[in-house]
């Protein structure tokens, strides 16, 4: 177990760096800030002081260099557009994203698994079509457009539910969440929701095809002829047999879940770390942007590694073998 | 044993007819199929890959899979008929009154669940009894089909043992409630020959013991030769031959049976090439009309053309055949 972390870390720093070369020289390479940060009028010196104060007049090694320098002590810069350091403007809007990741992954999987199971346990019935037909359309729906017609449904013609903003937020072991004010829930609902959507259409696929492979396997029978109850060969024998693939495959897809938040967060003006990087890319913010990479990088590493953890957890043929490899 | 066993025989079945209905047509895997087991009695069921073994075995638990169905006759146990049986007085029986092992050992254990919740759940499943003596019950029966340091051994997962061991916690499974059939599909062909012979050895000494009626579907008839008493020996989802196993073994009356038995390889038929019984079972789907085994019998004729009767030929020996081997008896 030890050195199966050990392995991990090393890993992630290897990946870490490399993400942090490739953002730099990435980002370096999509214009000059110079031009959109200091206002046409400016006199030339006024243009040096601005390009030394920035240190956008060292050669790209160099800012790497210095770069990296900093990054190691916890500072990636600060932000051209305001004047913070980029790391704390992004954590400061990272609850919003997460609690939208999570809320849409909670959403997609209360309402995936049981769809997904009736649709594997009863797959000729017209519920089972129905569900698939569904989980098709989730998967093709555009997401920005699927916000936008809840936009226009559920807050313009409706108007059931407010369309922009986070609402009222509470403090909660120093996080601001909204899912713990009422007001909060009616503005997290439609975005939270329009981001489930694939993914809970990948759930129910995923459920259903575990579903109905697994109804058919010896075990279930041998179940049966136990004299269980159908409950308990459902939630119990087979549940437990879907749930590997099922957890695995979401716990990978969390980190995706973050990412696509940019989408839905542009569209509900949802103050999370995904409007901000739009943000950012319009204004060529190079500090937010690089910072935003790493971290979202780091976090995808960090998924991987609970999941790989809860996967053994889940799956007991995995637990001994890939722990001590 | 329930108040009813007094009045007949443990397991009685009656021109069982299992049918699954296919897109291809009606597929008659079991097609009037009768025998009687009784209590301490090994019947042996034998026949070719897809002779509708399993298939009566499953159907005598009520689990045939769809698009399958009983389409037909009776199954008594101790009296009742289990072919019209609710599903909740199906289960109630499955487990407890009747036991089935499974053919494949690898498969029949849930593998993401201890042996101890698998163990434990059979139990609870049929009576009231907390964890622990539930546990004690299965860490006994694990004990009882040979598996050392039982205690130990039920917090493992299924594939922390070896197909051998995994069929021993089958019929450990299978003999929790202590049922009255044990209903064993091929138990250990999967295994190795020596385990195999213990675990034959161990079914007949409980089956004498315990009084469990058991039935033993099988393809190995040397297998059925030293641990049955009766035998039923099937044929495209039909009984063809029916008796106590000596004789039938030595004196086989349907051409069937002799030629399974011809390929069976034996001491003093040593050295001599194996009898292949000619041709490939018929499909299930389109048998011929008349004998089904008509297509590969050496003694068939146009007498054959029509369905042969079930008929006791020799006392307490019954052959489904009009030319049956009763020379070699006569002589
Ligand atoms: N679920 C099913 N759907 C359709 N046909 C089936 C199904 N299960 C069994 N059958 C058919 O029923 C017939 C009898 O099958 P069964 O499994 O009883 O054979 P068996 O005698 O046990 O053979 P084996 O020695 O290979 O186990 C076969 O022709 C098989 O194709
Ligand atoms: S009835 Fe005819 S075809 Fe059928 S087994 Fe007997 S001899 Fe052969
Ligand atoms: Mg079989």
């Amino acid at each position: 177990m030890t050195v199966f972390l050990i392995r991990r870390l090393m890993q992630a720093v290897v990946v870490l760096f490399a993400m942090s070369l490739i953002v730099f020289v990435g980002v370096y390479a999509i214009g000059n800030p110079i031009d959109i940060l200091i206002s046409p009028e400016a006199d030339q010196l006024e243009r040096e002081r601005a390009i030394h104060a920035l240190g956008l007049d060292l050669p790209l090694w160099e800012q790497y260099f210095v770069f990296l320098q900093r990054a190691l002590t916890g500072d990636l810069g600060r932000s051209f557009a305001f004047g913070a350091p980029a790391l704390q403007i992004i954590v400061e809007r990272m609850p919003a994203t997460l609690e939208l990741a999570v809320a849409a992954m909670g959403i997609s999987i209360l309402v995936g698994i049981p769809l997904g199971m009736w649709a594997g346990f009863r797959p000729e019935s017209f519920g089972g079509r129905a569900i698939m037909a569904g989980s098709i359309l989730g998967f093709s729906l555009p997401t920005f457009w699927v916000g936008l017609m809840l936009i226009m449904v559920f807050a313009v013609h409706l108007g059931w539910l407010p369309s922009t903003g986070r609402g009222e937020t509470v403090e909660v072991l120093g996080l601001q969440l909204s899912i713990f004010t009422w007001n909060g829930w009616t503005h997290l609902l439609l975005p939270a929701f329009n981001l489930a959507l694939f993914k809970m259409a990948l759930v129910i696929r995923l459920t259903r095809a575990g579903m109905r492979e697994n109804l058919l396997m010896d075990y279930v029978k041998f179940a049966r002829a136990k004299g269980l109850s159908p409950g308990r060969v459902i939630f119990v024998h087979v549940l437990k047999n879907i749930m590997i693939p099922v957890v695995t495959i979401l716990g990978l897809e969390l980190g995706s879940v973050i990412a696509f938040a940019v989408v839905t967060e542009t569209i509900f003006s949802w103050p999370g770390m995904g409007k901000l990087i739009i943000d950012s890319i319009n204004q060529l913010d190079r500090p937010v942007i690089v910072a935003y990479l790493l971290i979202t990088v780091s976090m995808f590493i960090f998924i991987n590694f609970v999941v790989d953890i809860l996967y053994s957890v889940l799956d007991p043929r995995v637990r001994l073998k890939e722990m001590k490899s | 044993m329930t108040a009813s066993a007094a009045t007949g025989p443990t397991l009685v079945v009656d021109d069982l007819r299992t049918h699954f209905h296919t897109r291809a047509g009606v597929l008659k895997a079991v097609d009037g199929v009768s025998f009687t087991v009784d209590k301490g009695r090994i019947l042996g069921l034998v026949g070719e890959s897809g002779s509708g073994k399993s298939v009566t075995g499953f159907s005598i638990l009520g689990l045939v899979d769809p698009p399958g169905r009983i389409a037909g006759g009776r199954i008594l146990f101790n009296g009742e008929d289990l072919a019209t049986a609710s599903e909740q007085r199906l289960r109630d029986l499955r487990g407890n009154r009747i036991a089935m092992i499974f053919q494949d050992p690898m498969m029949t254990l849930n593998p993401v669940l201890r042996i101890d919740t698998q163990m434990i759940e059979a139990l609870q499943a049929h009576q009231k009894m907390d964890r622990k003596t539930a546990f004690a019950r299965a860490r006994d029966a694990l004990g009882q089909v040979g598996i050392p340091s039982p205690e130990e051994r039920l917090r493992s997962y299924p594939h922390q043992f070896s197909g051998g061991m995994r069929q021993r916690v089958a019929i450990a499974i299978a003999l929790l409630n202590r049922p009255d059939v044990i209903i064993a599909d091929e138990p250990t062909t999967a295994l190795d020959v020596t385990i195999q012979a213990q675990i034959l050895f161990e079914a007949q000494k409980l089956c004498r013991e315990v009084g469990t009626a058991l039935i033993w579907i099988t393809h190995d008839l040397s297998v059925v030769a030293g641990l049955a008493d009766e035998i039923c020996v099937m044929y495209a989802g039909r009984v063809v031959e029916q008796g106590p196993v000596v004789d039938v073994l030595d004196q086989p009356l349907h051409p069937y049976t002799h030629g399974l038995i011809g390929s069976v390889p034996s001491r003093n038929r040593r050295g001599r090439p194996l009898t292949q019984i000619p041709g490939m079972a018929p499909s299930p789907l389109s048998l011929p009309a008349g004998c089904s085994f008509r297509t590969r019998c050496p003694r068939a004729d146009a007498a054959c053309a029509l369905p042969p009767p079930m008929a006791e030929l020799l006392p307490g020996r019954h052959a489904r055949c009009i030319h049956p081997h009763l020379e070699a008896v006569a002589a």
